[in-house]
């Protein structure tokens, strides 16, 4: 990336925002582009870096086959459950109609 | 400063009879009458359910029954830790209201412990932030000088041990987020090795790097809690199987012999106050007329270390608040269609801090950034725990600052995240590492503020680095 | 343009994707029952739920599950396998993740013999189902135009294994060929109960179509929404005939998820609005690798059963029944065990004979009652009483028949409903050669065509008395010998 470019531009922290399900304001994407450009450019140190060779660390600890028998535990109380809910209707969570078919 | 007696003085006096559970918790709940309103340490008092529990603390002990090694103890928990029935907030308007279902595992086993729980502490808005100024419900203040932030993202829990508001204090360390806030408000506080302590009911921030520590008055204090909730969990798949170390059995073993290595990049690194500098040297001195052998160290790596966990941790924390959706609990801000409402509830609970953690974690997974930010940060991960394993083939401990500077006036750093960030740059690399390091007060500053020094030792090598901490708290004294 | 030349210009070439959700006693990642049709959110807990705090912890039948399946099939089985969190939002998956294997799978390259056909698998892996929504208002439960939607959890996080196919499938018929083999196989192993009208068994199809004689693939759609075997033959071939009648047209295929209408018997774009979607997958740090290690394979190994192709070539031989009976039993959950008890059981007759009651009465009945085959009151061994009771001539095909649907109804032995009915059969020469000769005598004109005509006659004729004469017998009579004696009279 040349020197100045911003490392990101504002359409992709729009995109962004629709992946994260955020309803930012013009003045947050505005505020965002700035910060995570800042951000980014610090970030930059690592992604310059040589890592030929070197695997990633997705776990700080190697452990393996950790299972649990396949026997049934009791679950929550559907009351309980159902009384955290924003709306509930017919002992299920209600949301408003689903536009998009499930991918 | 008035401070609680100690948990462990507390304990035996409950158990053998000679205090009350009762009167114990009234003490405190009167320092915190007095002084929480300037404080603000807790979202939450439980003043009644405290108060039940201590009667029956003291109930079973006239029944001649043992109510368990922290019989009568107050401890604050941070309010990322679920309690059954009891609301839990993250410090977020997200979670406003939500009472889990469930208790976290490290809160079963202090109930079973004898504990009395007090409140839950106030903390930056899940866990992100190094001031508690991102906690939706308002700042946390340093209880040393009020016109300064505790630290964070556990200032809370902090500040409630260092005001004597509870003996003893559980917080959550991702990047540094119980040992900053211990160095900052002059307390003793944990991090222990990655799977000692079960982090189920732990409202996750960056799963691969929460891990759940003690706040105490002192080294030994801090020793009795992690012992009480270390062990194996088969609730959480990264817990390992791992007998209970006696941390408080060889805690005044001393360091005659150790090889303790001072860490150039944290300790000369950009930004530090030179009194930081001073006094971990001073605390190395001091090791040194213990009998160790102290020599300065590199770990190369670890100045990408800041970068990298910049990257990680909002990676998954981008991926672990996506269920905050307003469909099953917490806030919902309603809208015609089930998108507009997720998004709408999301951009009304969240606050700009989380938002922003968030929105880096979602462009560093994103397609064609994956490799260059996510990927890559987690090679550097790999290149700091070499840098580490090759630290302790010539040391036993490594010593540094635990912050950079002392604690620090409210806004001084909420405009640029950067420098909020770079006040984790001590304490984010034993994050990465999975390994344990633990801050310890070592005298004031200038301006009369507490400093912390850090000591980091190789996993699972808690009763070696307790006892360094020890050895560090009885020289200060 | 004719259904001819658009068939033989172009070539379908068909990849197959198999969800089935296995046959666990809880979820994959919780101790919640893995269970069909129970109360809306009764199977819920924390971590199905996705509440704040909750932790993933995996689920050891599931993984031995997939490792049958990957012994079976010949899978290689890669030093270790991860889990990966696909990033999307939908209402019915709580944590708004799906936790699935993504490139790292359990099981790589396995092949499965479809009708003497090898079909390359390219994959299996392990992965969370979702939530079920239920759509109110508007568009008679179908989510577009619906008013809202009702969410229940009880289904997020039962495991399913995905199996995916190389395209190596070039018909519908083959398409459909390869899901029974695929759903046989699954059964017979225990993996799943596979029933597509529950929705344990998903199937989805990628279809493209080139000119024949090319090899470069089309730009294929996928295919969903299809619930029953029959419906992935008809989807296809309807999705091969659009394809084929576009291309012939000069217009191109759009890459795109089509549903299948079964009511209409078309398919159709799904897409209303092009919505990105970016899963930003990395890997779950909540859980660690699975490794398959000696131990835990050759536990797999232990508990493994007959593989379909093998048992039907098995119970052919061994049974001396048809192809299509083998595969009639193998279709049946526990059919052929219970097929098997009762050939045990035998004292007289043909394990034959116990395959075609049990392939006919029996397997009538369970469709009838709805029913499992652990339902039946009829024990094995009474089924091999009634075969007895045939075979020694006590009763007749159709009075076994009578007794066969008592004894399914009330449990009843066989032998005693025979007794309490008085159904034993008329064995006796004299009383049956007295009914011969009375309906003889009554139909002197069907005696005199059988003695003048020609085998078609003869044969014609013969029948006609025969039933005669077992009607004036109430059925009662045992048929062989009422055979003989009549066939002695007419010479």
């Amino acid at each position: 990336m040349a020197d100045g470019e911003a490392r990101i531009s504002r359409a992709e922290v729009e995109h962004a925002a629709q992946l994260a399900r955020l309803a930012l304001t013009d003045d947050e994407v505005e505020q965002l582009t700035v910060d995570l450009a800042k951000i980014l450019d610090h970030a930059a140190l690592v992604s310059a870096l040589d890592t030929t060779d070197v695997p990633p660390t997705s776990h700080p600890i190697e452990l393996t086959n950790v299972l649990r028998p396949d026997v049934p535990r009791p679950g929550l109380d559907r009351t309980e459950v159902l009384a955290e809910a924003p709306v509930a209707e017919d002992f299920r969570f209600r949301v408003p109609r689903i536009l998009g078919e499930e991918p | 400063m008035t401070t609680s007696p100690s948990a462990s003085a507390i304990a035996a006096a409950v158990r053998g009879g000679d205090t009350r559970a009762i009167d114990v918790l009234e003490e405190h709940l009167a320092r915190i009458a007095g002084r929480e309103a300037e404080i603000h340490a807790f979202n939450t008092v439980l003043e009644d359910d405290a108060r039940a529990t201590a009667d029956a603390i003291d109930a079973a002990v006239a029944e001649g029954r043992d109510p368990g090694p922290l019989a009568g103890v107050p401890v604050a928990l941070k309010d990322n830790l679920c309690t059954r029935g009891v609301a839990t907030t993250c410090s977020s308007r997200i979670l406003e209201g939500w009472k889990p279902p469930y208790d976290a595992t490290v809160v079963e086993r202090l109930r079973a412990a004898g504990a009395v729980i007090v409140g839950k502490t106030n903390l930056d808005e899940f866990a992100m932030g190094s001031s508690t100024e991102n906690s939706a419900f308002g700042p946390t203040r340093n209880p040393h000088d009020p016109t300064r932030v505790p630290g964070g993202s556990s200032g809370g829990s902090a500040a409630s041990v260092a005001a004597g508001f509870a003996s003893l204090a559980l917080g959550s360390d991702t990047g540094g987020s119980i040992r900053q806030p211990a160095a900052l408000c002059g307390v003793v506080g944990a991090k222990p090795t990655y799977g000692t302590v079960s982090r189920y009911g732990l409202i996750a921030f960056a799963s691969s790097l929460d891990q759940i520590g003690p706040f105490a008055t002192s080294v030994d204090d801090a020793a009795l809690l992690l012992e009480t909730i270390w062990g194996h969990d088969p609730c959480d798949s990264t817990s390992i199987a791992q007998p209970t170390p006696s941390l408080r059995a060889t805690l005044d073993g001393g360091v005659d012999g150790l090889r303790v290595g001072i860490v150039e990049e944290l300790t000369d690194v950009d930004g530090i106050a030179p009194e930081v500098r001073e006094a971990v040297e001073a605390a190395a001195l001091a090791l040194e007329k213990e009998g160790a052998t102290v020599d300065r160290v590199s770990l190369p790596s670890s100045e990408y270390g800041l970068s990298a966990y910049y990257l990680i941790a909002p990676a998954e924390a981008s991926s672990n608040l996506a269920r905050y959706d307003g469909v099953r609990y917490g806030l919902r801000v309603d809208a015609p269609d089930v998108a507009t409402m997720n998004a709408s509830t999301r951009d009304a609970g969240f606050g700009a801090e989380v938002k922003r953690r968030i929105m880096l974690g979602t462009y560093a997974l994103s397609a064609g950034y994956y490799d260059a930010y996510y990927a890559q940060a987690q090679r550097v991960r790999t290149l700091i725990v070499r840098d580490f394993a090759r630290a302790y083939e010539r040391f036993d401990v490594l010593l540094s600052p635990t912050s950079p500077t002392v604690a620090f006036e409210f806004g001084a750093k909420t405009s640029d995240p950067l420098a909020m960030y770079l006040s984790d740059v001590c304490t984010i690399p034993s994050n990465l590492s999975g390994h344990p390091a633990i801050s310890v007060p070592w005298g004031t500053g200038a301006s009369g503020l507490p400093i912390g020094a850090q000591v980091l030792a190789p996993a699972l090598a808690e009763p070696l680095m307790f006892r360094v901490a020890r050895a560090i708290e009885v020289a200060a004294s | 343009m004719t259904t001819t030349d658009v068939s033989t210009n172009w070539e379908p070439v068909i990849g197959l994707e198999v969800h089935v959700e296995l046959a666990t006693a809880t979820k994959l990642f919780c101790g919640c029952r893995n269970e069909f049709g129970a109360e809306p959110n009764t199977n819920v807990c924390p971590v199905c739920l996705g509440l704040p705090g909750s932790l993933p912890v995996l689920n050891e039948k599931a993984v031995e599950l997939a490792l049958r399946l990957g012994e079976a099939l010949q899978f290689t089985m890669p030093p270790q396998s991860i889990f990966h969190r696909k990033n999307y939002f939908y209402p019915d998956m709580p944590k708004n993740f799906q936790t699935s294997q993504y490139d790292e799978p359990i099981c790589l390259a396995g092949e499965i013999e479809v009708d003497g056909v090898r079909v390359r698998i390219t994959r299996a892996h392990l992965e969370e189902d979702t939530g079920k929504s239920m759509h109110v208002g508007g568009g008679g439960g179908r989510i577009h135009g619906a008013d809202h939607s009702l969410v229940d959890y009880n289904r997020a996080g039962v495991p399913l294994l995905e199996i995916v196919s190389e395209p190596d499938i070039f018909s519908a018929e083959q398409a459909r060929a390869y899901v029974t083999e695929l759903r046989a196989t699954l059964l017979a192993l225990g993996v799943s109960d596979v029933k597509m009208e529950e929705g344990s068994m998903r199937v989805d199809a990628n279809v493209s179509v080139r000119r024949v004689g090319t090899s470069k693939l089309g730009t294929r759609t996928e295919i969903k929404n299809m619930n029953s075997i029959r419906s992935v033959q008809r989807a296809i071939e309807y999705e091969i005939e659009r394809q084929a009648e576009r291309l012939e047209d000069g217009e191109r295929i759009v890459q795109e998820t089509r549903h299948w209408n079964e009511a209409e018997g078309l398919t159709r774009s799904m897409r209303s609005k092009e919505e990105a979607f970016d899963y930003r997958y990395f890997p779950e740090p909540d859980l660690v690798p699975v490794v398959p290690t000696d131990e835990l394979r050759a536990r797999v190994r232990a508990t493994m059963p007959e593989l379909p192709l093998a048992k039907r070539a098995r119970l052919v031989s061994e049974w001396a029944i048809s192809e299509h009976d083998a595969r009639v039993l193998l279709d049946v959950p526990g059919l052929t065990d219970y097929v098997d008890a009762a050939v045990g059981a035998l004292t007289d007759g043909t394990p034959r004979d116990v395959v075609n009651w049990a392939s006919g009465e029996v397997l009538a009945h369970l469709n009838d009652s709805g029913g499992t085959i652990a339902d039946v009151a009829l024990a094995p061994d009474a089924l091999a009483e009634l075969v007895g009771l045939v075979a020694k001539g006590t009763i007749n095909r159709g009075q076994a028949k009578e007794v066969l649907a008592e004894s399914l109804r009330s449990g009843d032995r066989p032998a005693a409903v025979v007794a309490a009915r008085g159904l034993e059969q008329e064995s006796d020469t004299d009383a049956l050669g007295a009914a011969i000769d009375a309906v003889l005598e009554a139909n002197a004109d069907a005696v005199v065509e059988y003695r003048a005509g020609d085998d078609a006659v003869k044969k014609k004729k013969r029948g006609f008395l025969m039933g005669q004469a077992t009607r004036a017998l109430q059925g009662r009579a045992n048929g062989s010998v009422l055979a003989q004696l009549l066939d002695e009279r007419l010479g």
